[in-house]
C-alpha cells in the first residue's frame, strides 16, 4: 500500500514538473541559438571559407554542434582560437604552423586598366565591397573589404591583387619590449 | 596682495625629481627664424582630420586655414607663414612609429604676410557659442601634449555644470620650461585666457596651479592678476611632486576629489586646461589669431644652447636645433616631450606640431644607464609610486602574457604612462612600454571587432537581399505561369461550344497520316518477272526477317 502511495506521489510530482518544463520551454523560448551567436561574434567575419565552411556563421554552427575544431580560422589567428577556447571552456588547440603567426591584414585591389567589367567578382564578394556594373570598371570599397580573397578565383583576367593594409600612425601598435631576462617568475 | 592659502590634498605615490629646468630658463623666449619650408601635418590633434581647402601651387597667407573640420571632434590646421603650397602628400611626422601622414608643404616667401584677422575688443560681446566657434576655427588644441580639441572641451554639454576651471601651470616633468617661460613673459595672456574660458563655461571659479619651483612665474601671474582685477581667479602654489601636472592628480591636489575611472573631470564639475592653451584661446578670441606657433623648450645635456623658442608650426626640428647651437658631440637621442613621458624620434627632419612642448637631446652618458633589464623581483616599489593607485607589477605580468581581458580588470586604461614605476624599478624593466603595448593591442582588437561586426551586418544584409531577389524571381515566374494557365483556360472555355478549328485541323492531319500509312502497307513493288536467283534471295531475306522477329 505504502509503495503504491509513493509511486502515485512521485508520478504526480513528475507530471507537475513535466508540465512546468513544457510551459517554460514555450514561455521562455529563445529564437536562434545563443551559443552560435556568441561564437559567430568572435569570428572575424571575413566569410572567406578557409575553414572549409561556407562562411563564418556555418562554421560557428559547426563548432556549436561539436563538429568542427576551434583552430580552423586563419584570419582570426591565435587570438580568435584563444577566445573560442575561453568561451567554450575547451583546451586551446594550436593552429597549423603556417597560420600560427598573426596573419597580416590584407585587402584586394582591382587593376582598373585590366578589368573588363564582367561582374563576376561582385557576385563573389560576401560583403558587397565591390562597386561596378556590366562592362563598367569595377573598384574595391577599401573600408568594406575584409580581405577574404573570394573575388580572386572568379576573375577571368586576373586583375585583382592582394595588398597589405597600410599601417598609419593611428593604427600603429607599440611592440612588446624585447627582453629575455624578464620572463614572469612564479 | 597677500596670497590666500588654498587647502591642498595629496595624490598617491609620485616622485620628487630633479627639475633640471634652469638650463633652459636663463634666456628669454627667442623667436625662431623663418624656415625655407614649413610642413604642416593635417592630423595634429585627437579626432578626425578636416577637408583640405588648398591645392598645390596655391599662394597661402599666414593664418589661412588649410583644412576645414567636418567631424565634431576635429581641428583645422593653418598656414604658419605666407608662401606657396608645394605638396600635399605623405611626410614623416613626429610619432613613436616614425610613420608618415598627410601634410601640406609650404615654400615660404619670407614676407610672413598675415591674412585679414577679425579681432574683438571685448570678448564679453560674444556669447559662449561664438567663443567656442572662434576657438574651433582657430585650431586650438590642448598644448600640454595631448592635443585634444579645446572647443570640444569648452562644450561640456547641458548635463555637466562646470563649477571650477583649473589652469594647469604645474609643468612637473624635468627639463621642460615652456609653460614657465610663458607665464613669466606673457602672464597677462594667460590671465585673459582664463577669464575667457571661465566666461565661456559659466565657471564661477578659476584656479591657476603653479608648482613651487617656479617663483618667477608665480610673481608674474600675481602681478597680471592684480592688473586685470579679475576676482574669480585664484593662483595656487602646489608642491613640486611628479606628476602633479597630470589632470587627475592636479584635481586631487586642488580639490581632494577623484575623477571616476572611466569618467571625465566634467563629471565632477571641473575642467582642466593648460596655461599655454589659455594664452592661445586669448589670442584666438581677442586678436583673432589661429594657432600657428607655440613655445618649445629645446634642452638636454646634448644641446649646445638650451633655451625656449617660439616656433612656427611646421618648422623642421633640425632648423630649431641648429638655432640652439646644434648638437653636442656626445648627443645620442632626440626625444619629443620630457624624459619621463616623451618618446624618441627617428630623425630630426620632422615638423614641429601643436602638441610638441619639448625637444630633449640626451647624451650617451644618459642612455648608457638604461640598458640592462633584469627579472622582476616583486619588490613593490612601482606600486608605492603609482599616482593612479594601480598595481604596475600585475599590469606588467598581464601585458607580457598578453592577457588583455584581465589587464583591463586591473584598470590599465587609468594608467597615465607617467613612467614613475619604470623610474623606480630596480630591475630597470621598461614597464610603460608594456602598458603602451597592451593599450594599442586592445585598441586594435576593438577596431577589429568593430570591423567584423560591420562585415557581419553587410554579409547578413547581402544574404537577405539575395534571398529576397530569389523569392521575387520565383514569385514573378509563378505569376507568369498562372497568367498563361488562365489564358489557356479562357481560350478552352471559348472554344467548347463551337467546333475548334485547331482541333479539326489536327484531326484532318491525323486522318491523312493514317491513309498514307495504309497505302504504304500495300504489297511490295517490282516483284514481277524475277529470276529464280532473285526469288531465292527474297525468300531467304523473308525467312531471316521471320527468324529475327521470333527471337
Amino acid at each position: 500500500m505504502s509503495v503504491l502511495t509513493a509511486i502515485v506521489i512521485l508520478a504526480v510530482i513528475a507530471a507537475l514538473f513535466g508540465l512546468l518544463l513544457g510551459y517554460a520551454s514555450i514561455r521562455f523560448h529563445v529564437e536562434g541559438d545563443p551559443v552560435v551567436d556568441r561564437i559567430d561574434a568572435l569570428l572575424p567575419q571575413t566569410q572567406c571559407g578557409q575553414c572549409s565552411f561556407a562562411g563564418c556563421r556555418p562554421y560557428a554552427e559547426a563548432i556549436a554542434k561539436g563538429e568542427a575544431a576551434i583552430n580552423l580560422c586563419p584570419p582570426g589567428g591565435e587570438t580568435t582560437m584563444l577566445a573560442l577556447a575561453d568561451l567554450l571552456g575547451v583546451e586551446p588547440q594550436p593552429l597549423d604552423e603556417e597560420h600560427a603567426a598573426e596573419p597580416e591584414k590584407t585587402i584586394v585591389h582591382i587593376d582598373e586598366q585590366t578589368c573588363i567589367g564582367c561582374t563576376l567578382c561582385i557576385q563573389a564578394c560576401p560583403v558587397d565591397a565591390i562597386l561596378g556594373a556590366a562592362k563598367q570598371m569595377h573598384t574595391i570599397i577599401e573600408s568594406e573589404c575584409t580581405g577574404c580573397n573570394l573575388c580572386i578565383p572568379p576573375c577571368p583576367v586576373d586583375c585583382i591583387h592582394i595588398v597589405p593594409v597600410k599601417i598609419v600612425p593611428d593604427t600603429w601598435r607599440w611592440p612588446l619590449p624585447e627582453n629575455k631576462n624578464t620572463a614572469p617568475m612564479a | 596682495m597677500t596670497r590666500k592659502k588654498h587647502p591642498l590634498w595629496q595624490f598617491h605615490g609620485g616622485l620628487t625629481l630633479a627639475g633640471k629646468k634652469a638650463m633652459s630658463t636663463a634666456t628669454a623666449i627667442a623667436k625662431a627664424s623663418l624656415p625655407a619650408e614649413v610642413v604642416i601635418p593635417l592630423h595634429q590633434h585627437i579626432g578626425e582630420i578636416g577637408e583640405v581647402l588648398v591645392s598645390v601651387g596655391d599662394r597661402v597667407l599666414k593664418g589661412q586655414a588649410l583644412t576645414l573640420p567636418k567631424a565634431y571632434v576635429s581641428a583645422p590646421v593653418h598656414a604658419s607663414t605666407s608662401g606657396t603650397v608645394t605638396a600635399i602628400a605623405e611626410h614623416p611626422i613626429p610619432h613613436p612609429s616614425g610613420l608618415s601622414s598627410l601634410c601640406v608643404s609650404i615654400e615660404t616667401d619670407g614676407k610672413d604676410e598675415w591674412i585679414a584677422l577679425d579681432p574683438v575688443a571685448n570678448f564679453r560681446d560674444l556669447d559662449p557659442g561664438e567663443i567656442r566657434n572662434r576657438v574651433r576655427h582657430a585650431g586650438i588644441v590642448g598644448l600640454g601634449g595631448a592635443a585634444f580639441p579645446t572647443a570640444v572641451k569648452l562644450n561640456p554639454g547641458p548635463v555637466h555644470k562646470i563649477e571650477t576651471l583649473i589652469l594647469n601651470g604645474s609643468e612637473c616633468e624635468p627639463y621642460i620650461s615652456c609653460d614657465d617661460m610663458l607665464m613669466r613673459e606673457r602672464a597677462i595672456d594667460v590671465i585673459h585666457g582664463a577669464e575667457i574660458i571661465a566666461y565661456a563655461l559659466h565657471a564661477e571659479k578659476c584656479l591657476i596651479a603653479v608648482e613651487d619651483n617656479k617663483p618667477e612665474a608665480m610673481a608674474a601671474l600675481e602681478q597680471a592678476l592684480v592688473a586685470s582685477q579679475c576676482d574669480r581667479i585664484e593662483i595656487v602654489e602646489i608642491p613640486s611632486i611628479y606628476p602633479a601636472g597630470g589632470e587627475k592628480q592636479l584635481i586631487k591636489i586642488l580639490t581632494g576629489k577623484e575623477v571616476p575611472s572611466d569618467g571625465l573631470p566634467a563629471d565632477i564639475g571641473l575642467l582642466v586646461q593648460n596655461v599655454g592653451t589659455a594664452a592661445a584661446v586669448y589670442g584666438a578670441v581677442v586678436r583673432g589669431e589661429p594657432l600657428i606657433s607655440r613655445i618649445i623648450t629645446v634642452t638636454g645635456p646634448g644641446i649646445e644652447q638650451p633655451q625656449n623658442m617660439e616656433v612656427l608650426i611646421g618648422t623642421p626640428m633640425a632648423d630649431i636645433i641648429a638655432q640652439c647651437g646644434g648638437y653636442r658631440p656626445d648627443a645620442e637621442k632626440l626625444i619629443m616631450g620630457g624624459p619621463m613621458m616623451g618618446f624618441s624620434l627617428h630623425s630630426d627632419q620632422l615638423p614641429i606640431i601643436k602638441g610638441c612642448n619639448c625637444l630633449l637631446v640626451k647624451t650617451t652618458a644618459d642612455t648608457a644607464l638604461t640598458t640592462q633589464t633584469m627579472p622582476c623581483i616583486r619588490c613593490g616599489e612601482c606600486t608605492k609610486v603609482c599616482p593612479a593607485s594601480l598595481l604596475p607589477q600585475q599590469l606588467y605580468w598581464y601585458a607580457s602574457s598578453k592577457n588583455f581581458d584581465v589587464i583591463q580588470d586591473y584598470h590599465l586604461f587609468d594608467c597615465i604612462e607617467c613612467g614613475c614605476c619604470a623610474y623606480v624599478c630596480p630591475s630597470q624593466i621598461p614597464l610603460v612600454q608594456y602598458y603602451r603595448f597592451a593599450k594599442t593591442e586592445i585598441w586594435n582588437q576593438e577596431r577589429e571587432k568593430q570591423k567584423s561586426d560591420h562585415a557581419r551586418i553587410r554579409h547578413e544584409f547581402r544574404a537577405a537581399r539575395l534571398e529576397r531577389e530569389k523569392q521575387e524571381r520565383e514569385e514573378a515566374l509563378r505569376k507568369k505561369k498562372e497568367m498563361l494557365a488562365r489564358k489557356k483556360q479562357a481560350e478552352a472555355a471559348k472554344s467548347t461550344p463551337t467546333e475548334d478549328p485547331k482541333k479539326a485541323a489536327i484531326a484532318a492531319a491525323m486522318e491523312r497520316v493514317k491513309a498514307k500509312k495504309a497505302s504504304s502497307d500495300a504489297a511490295p513493288q517490282n516483284t514481277d518477272n524475277l529470276t529464280p536467283a532473285q526469288q531465292k534471295l527474297i525468300e531467304d531475306a523473308d525467312k531471316r526477317r521471320q527468324l529475327s522477329g521470333k527471337e
